[in-house]
């Protein structure tokens, strides 16, 4: 018996349940609070919340069938996830180690996140003792591995990623107990990856697309990570941010959550530029906290013509 | 003759899964656990030899039952011992080590009585596996 099922199993009377109260056991696993989490703090993303609430609900089911002494395999957990720069691939493999492991299917509920570089040598016999090694501090949680189409380079067929993806897959096959993979990636070019990698694909079970954020939604974002940061807009701001995100969005290298963060650094940038410019007034804590019109809309992004390549400024 | 070497070794042999609680127990601890092997029984062979490299920054146990199933297959008829090292200032040095395999057939050491200078008599021990090379010493088991 692997440790897995050993844990689950800790609680398995000697003679098999015949009813089990359901909502008991959701409470118990407390996965309702973890879901409730990850409504409330990731806006936007319902196909991703849908697909994991029935990831946990077949989980549950899983776990109530083994209390029952119903025949069950390990279930595959092994996950794909795609979508454009900034829709928050990263944050939700975070928040997925978190939910497997209160479901007790990984033993730690750590993240190792990698890319290419890490598992990937630079000479033969150097990428499997790296990618060994890598596997190695995963199980009893997830890898992510960020932008893994870059594992496979179809243009030089001498490159070592197809031996990092051979080991990966027989791992990822042997060990289903011991680790879940998480591959994440841009739409187009994980397709790419699939094809070329069949194996890969078969292997897992769930492939999740991330869809981008709509204006309300990314505004709603940007609300929310000025409130952690304990700031928040004037109501001018706030219209002034609105039409920032709409002009933002047409211009090239827009990458979602992570354009409102880096304009929002800017933007305290200039807010304390601002307050800092005259030093005769004492400041009151609305003060540093508000930000007004003025600070957003010095951005370039609202200068004529501000048709540049490159994050705006 | 049973070797006792090392933690557990007046002890039968520790299953699978009680290796891997040993395991867990050390990685926990924050102790980095290195897999050696030896087919030179003496008490005093204290340098066994490595399979791959101390394992650090590890967080469960399986990773390493992967690398101990790996050295079975390739050395089960030695013996193979696990030990955890810590590295914590003041420490700095294996806190716990045991063996979790070793040959079928154990067949023991010799004691040589050697007469030097009148009277007195001098002992060593010498294993009965070390009469054959390296590699062959417990081979046809």
């Amino acid at each position: 018996m692997t440790q897995a099922q050993e844990k689950i199993s800790e609680q398995i009377p000697e003679t098999p349940l015949e009813t089990i109260d359901l909502r008991h056991e959701f409470a118990d696993l407390g996965i309702g609070d973890v879901l409730d989490q990850l409504d409330s703090e990731l806006i936007g993303l319902k196909p991703v919340k849908t697909r994991i609430r029935e990831i946990a609900s077949l989980l549950l089911v899983e776990r109530i069938r083994q209390k029952m002494a119903l025949a069950t395999t390990f279930p595959t957990l092994h996950m794909s996830f795609t979508g454009n720069p900034g829709t928050g691939k990263t944050t939700v493999a975070l928040r997925m180690a978190g939910i497997l492991h209160k479901l007790g299917f990984v033993r730690r509920g750590h993240v190792i996140s990698v890319t290419r570089d890490d598992l990937v040598g630079q000479y033969i016999g150097h990428t499997a003792p790296k990618t060994k090694e890598i596997l190695k501090k995963a199980m009893g949680g997830v890898l992510f591995i960020d932008e893994a189409y870059y594992l496979y380079r179809p243009e030089n067929e001498r490159d070592y990623g197809q031996e990092a993806i051979e080991i990966l897959l027989q791992i990822m096959e042997a060990q289903r107990e011991d680790l879940v993979v998480i591959l994440a990636g841009y739409g187009d070019r994980m397709e790419k990856f699939f094809q070329s990698n069949p194996g890969f694909r078969s292997r897992i079970a769930h492939h999740i697309d991330f869809p981008d954020y709509s204006d309300p939604e990314l505004l709603w974002i940007a609300e929310l990570m000025l409130q952690q940061q304990n700031y928040r807009f004037s109501p001018e701001a706030r219209e002034a941010f609105t039409r920032y995100i709409g002009i933002r969005k047409e211009q090239p290298l827009f990458s979602n959550a992570r354009s409102i963060r880096n304009a929002l650094d800017r933007i305290r940038l200039r807010q304390a530029n601002r307050i800092v410019a005259k030093l005769d007034r004492t400041l009151t804590a609305d003060d540093v906290m508000s930000i007004e019109a003025g600070d957003v809309l010095a951005s370039r992004v609202f200068a004529k013509g501000a048709g540049t390549a490159g994050e705006a400024r | 003759m049973r070797v006792t070497q090392g933690c557990f070794s007046f002890l039968p042999d520790l299953t699978d899964e009680q290796i891997a609680a040993q395991v867990q127990y050390c990685l926990e601890k924050g102790w980095a656990v290195n897999i050696e092997f030896t087919d030179d029984p003496h008490p005093r062979n204290t340098y066994w030899d490595m399979w791959g490299l101390p394992m650090f920054d590890l967080r469960d146990a399986a990773g390493i039952m992967k690398e101990l199933a790996d050295c079975r297959r390739v050395y089960g008829d030695r013996y193979i011992r696990m030990s955890g090292f810590d590295s914590s200032h003041g420490w700095e040095s294996v806190r716990i080590s045991f063996i979790v395999n070793r040959p079928k057939n154990e067949p023991g050491f010799r004691l040589e009585r050697q007469e030097v200078g009148g009277r007195s008599v001098s002992y060593t021990t010498r294993a009965y596996a070390l009469d054959r090379p390296e590699g062959e010493r417990y081979a046809d088991q």
